[in-house]
């Protein structure tokens, strides 16, 4: 008799999914995932793991965590970073130390796989939410991540 | 006879200021312009509200930026089609290739005049209204294997012979659920069937049979006019688009156009079989005769909203599936529930007001 138990399944399983697609029609407007991407362009907020493009966060007194490592370079698949380092002579302790000079991100080259992100120590490194990345000139796609006059973090290297 | 009953006072005055013969030509010709534009106005507007409801069911917005609300897309998309070139294959059959989107259009315009709007807003109101819609309906298909025969296009082909197989069966399940009701109201003609329901819809008067012929309706209706989860025929994901893979243009908007008339039509010949045609709930509304076309479409409308509800919810069924439903479950449940509707009727089951 699994004739009329079949029809009593199918019409509740059935019954089932139109609810469930019920429910979304009814809260669609509420609940729409669309955004009107130009008008809400002031209020439109990406979320926490969008991958627009790699910043280096720094802190009021100009200073990032990056200790110029290099294993974001190595790491990168298609050579989208570039570190140009230098030595100088550490303020606090007076030896000679590696400090990162220009640490230069090609947008243009960057896939967003965040293994960059992975593997730093430090986390100097993290997504920003900026999508807007069309330019007129290529050249502008080639950013470099730490600000003019910038230095390390104390502490980081502990 | 043709009895045409659209706005007595129109036809008086045809009638006043020419002779006789010149003014029914007149008279059907304004008919069929109206028609056409009932045809075309529906078809717009079906096919809009089919990707808003689509968009909600999604949690999307769905187009509104031509005209308020998108009012206007449709339109722009027709316009669209109208300057699109119209290519076709190498060795396609030109005559069939061309003739086969007129097959479609011309079955669902027929269906249309048969369908009660109101009480006076009724083209042809035939004593046989539900055979002929039923035999109308199945020309349709005509037009689908047509398109797909003679395009040349293997993936047109199958989605044509997918068509014939579909409509072949579930025609079966349409009439039979048709007939179930056919016999409480002893009649074919659709206003004689309104008049009937007076005493309450027939869904109600029939009570357990109906609601179980309803839904055989529901479903192989769904099945009738190809849609999703029916819609082997234009698969996309396995045929491109099916039997309209090679048409283009505004031969593309014809069949486009006639499966939302389609549907409007399945929906219309629910309402009035099932939910009283034009006739308001509970007779609200009977000293106003002109809100008939209201109740009726809002009903026709409530119904289409169930057929989009469908497509948008359920997944495509298999070759075999849609078999094995019409023919293991659809048909003996209909041949029974007819059996039964003929005691209810013969023992005097029936609840009436």
């Amino acid at each position: 008799m699994s004739y009329f138990s079949d029809i009593y399944n199918g019409i509740r399983t059935l019954l089932t999914g139109m609810s469930v697609t019920g429910k979304y029609f009814l809260t669609s407007r509420k609940g729409a995932i669309t955004q009107q991407y130009p008008d809400n362009r002031d209020t439109l907020k990406m979320f926490d793991r969008f991958r627009g493009e790699v910043i280096m966060p720094h802190n009021e007194n100009n200073e990032h965590r990056c200790t110029g490592c290099q294993k974001c370079e190595i790491a990168c698949p298609n050579g989208t970073i570039e570190i140009i380092w230098d030595r100088g002579i550490d303020e606090v302790t007076g030896k000679k130390k590696k400090k990162i000079d220009q640490f230069v991100y090609h947008l243009s080259m960057c896939t967003m796989c965040a293994l960059c992100i992975d593997v730093c120590p430090t986390d100097a490194i993290e997504w920003g939410q900026n999508f807007e990345n069309s330019v007129y000139d290529r050249s502008a796609l080639t950013r470099v991540l730490n600000k003019p006059g910038s230095k390390l973090m104390p502490g980081v290297e502990d | 006879m043709i009895q045409l009953s659209i706005t007595e006072n129109i036809h008086n005055w045809l009638f006043s200021i020419m002779p006789e013969g010149v003014a029914s030509i007149v008279e059907m010709v304004l008919i069929a312009v109206v028609y056409l534009t009932i045809f075309a106005v529906t078809g717009l507007f079906l096919v809009l509200l089919e990707r808003r409801v689509a968009a909600w069911f999604q949690l999307r917005i769905g187009p509104n930026r031509v005209g308020f609300q998108g009012l206007l897309q449709t339109m722009a998309d027709a316009i669209k089609l109208l300057t699109k070139e119209l290519t076709g294959t190498e060795r396609a059959d030109k005559f069939l290739y061309n003739l086969a989107p007129y097959f479609v259009i011309i079955s669902a315009l027929m269906a249309l005049a048969v369908i009660p709007f109101t009480k006076e807003f009724h083209a042809f109101d035939i004593n046989i209204g539900i055979f002929f819609l039923i035999a109308i309906s199945s020309i349709g298909v005509i037009g689908i294997l047509l398109g797909g025969w003679s395009s040349n296009n293997k993936f047109a082909l199958i989605g044509a012979m997918r068509s014939g197989v579909q409509t072949i069966s579930y025609e079966l399940s349409v009439g039979l659920s048709l007939l179930t009701m056919v016999v409480i109201t002893g009649t074919l003609q659709l206003s004689e069937i309104i008049e009937f329901q007076k005493n309450g819809w027939l869904i109600v008067q029939g009570h357990i049979p109906a609601i179980i012929a309803f839904m055989v309706f529901m479903i192989s209706g769904t099945a009738e006019t190809n849609r999703a989860p029916f819609d082997m025929v234009e698969a996309e994901s396995e045929l491109g688009a099916g039997f309209h893979t090679e048409y283009s243009g505004m031969k593309f908007a014809y069949f486009f156009l006639a499966e939302f008339i389609n549907m409007f039509i399945i929906a219309a010949i629910a309402t009035t079989m099932f939910f009283g045609g034009w006739l308001s709930p509970f007779g609200i509304t009977e000293s106003l005769p002109w809100l008939g076309v209201f109740w009726f479409l809002a009903k026709t409308m409530g119904l289409v909203f169930l057929m989009m509800w469908f497509r948008w919810t359920f997944p495509r069924l298999r070759v075999d599936q849609l078999l094995t439903l019409e023919w293991k479950y659809l048909l003996p449940i209909n041949l029974v529930n007819i059996v039964v509707m003929a005691l209810i009727v013969w023992l005097n089951l029936t609840i009436r007001f």
